[in-house]
């Protein structure tokens, strides 16, 4: 791109999206109105923490990531972006398939279109240092969309003047 | 140079987001042609794009409930 997506001269309100929650619905929410916020011209920021975490992680599938057997054994249970289950009607982890089914009939942008398109609208993507020490998760680990780990008082100072949503 | 591009078949957002990346992509002056569907993105992607400055120059009905929208840069 060879200029900013976003104008800075806009008078929208900033968006500031939490991204708490590791399932595939609740990321699917998170994506579709960050993209949909930064391609109606807002300033977009997400900052993922805890299980949110999974979804970042460049490892799609099972890896054990981590110092130890505890944090090992966390991240291979949770996985990656492949292993994020729904909120509801999981059934064993056989819904989210399930679901990016219909969604592609459907011709609903999947989760990986939606984060590439975040990557494109130049959407920040913060990472909690906190959650990510305690689940022993490297920078290294995560995508590179991911611009910095930062704690909760540089979240707050960033978004300043935004909308905050928790999800 | 006129870019051309078919949203009928896209749903939210990504309706909007492949407009704002095209009109990324494009030179100040150059003009995009845009297909969408009445509803959303035709209430939205005309004003959208001239709150980023752009000129929206017409919005013409086609058919099938479907208009063309003519944007410059």
């Amino acid at each position: 791109m060879d200029q900013p997506i976003t104008d800075a001269a806009t008078t929208k309100k900033d968006i500031s999206i939490v991204c708490f929650s590791g399932e595939f619905d609740k990321l699917l929410a998170a994506y579709t109105i960050a993209t949909g916020a930064a391609a109606t011209n807002r300033k977009v920021t997400m900052f993922f923490t805890f299980w949110g975490l999974n979804a970042l992680k460049k490892e799609k599938g099972r890896k054990a990531i981590g110092k130890d057997f505890l944090s090992r054994t966390f991240n291979w249970l949770m996985g990656g972006r492949n292993n994020l289950p729904l909120s509801r009607l999981n059934f064993g982890g056989a819904s989210p398939g399930l679901m990016s089914g219909m969604m592609k009939k459907n011709n609903v942008a999947q989760l990986d279109e939606l984060m590439e398109a975040a990557g494109a609208l130049g959407i920040r993507h913060f990472a909690c240092e906190m959650s990510m020490h305690i689940l022993g998760i490297d920078k290294d680990d995560l995508i590179d969309d991911v611009q910095s780990v930062v704690g909760v008082a540089t979240f707050l100072n960033e978004s300043e003047d935004a909308h905050i949503i928790f999800i | 140079m006129k870019h051309f591009l078919d949203i009928t078949r896209e749903t939210c957002p990504m309706t909007f987001v492949k407009v704002k990346l095209q009109l990324a992509r494009m030179q100040p002056g150059e003009q995009l042609e845009v297909l969408l569907s009445e509803g959303e993105p035709l209430e939205n992607v005309p004003r959208s794009c001239e709150e980023q400055g752009y000129k929206v120059l017409s919005i013409e009905p086609t058919d099938n409930h479907r208009h063309l929208v003519l944007i410059e840069k």
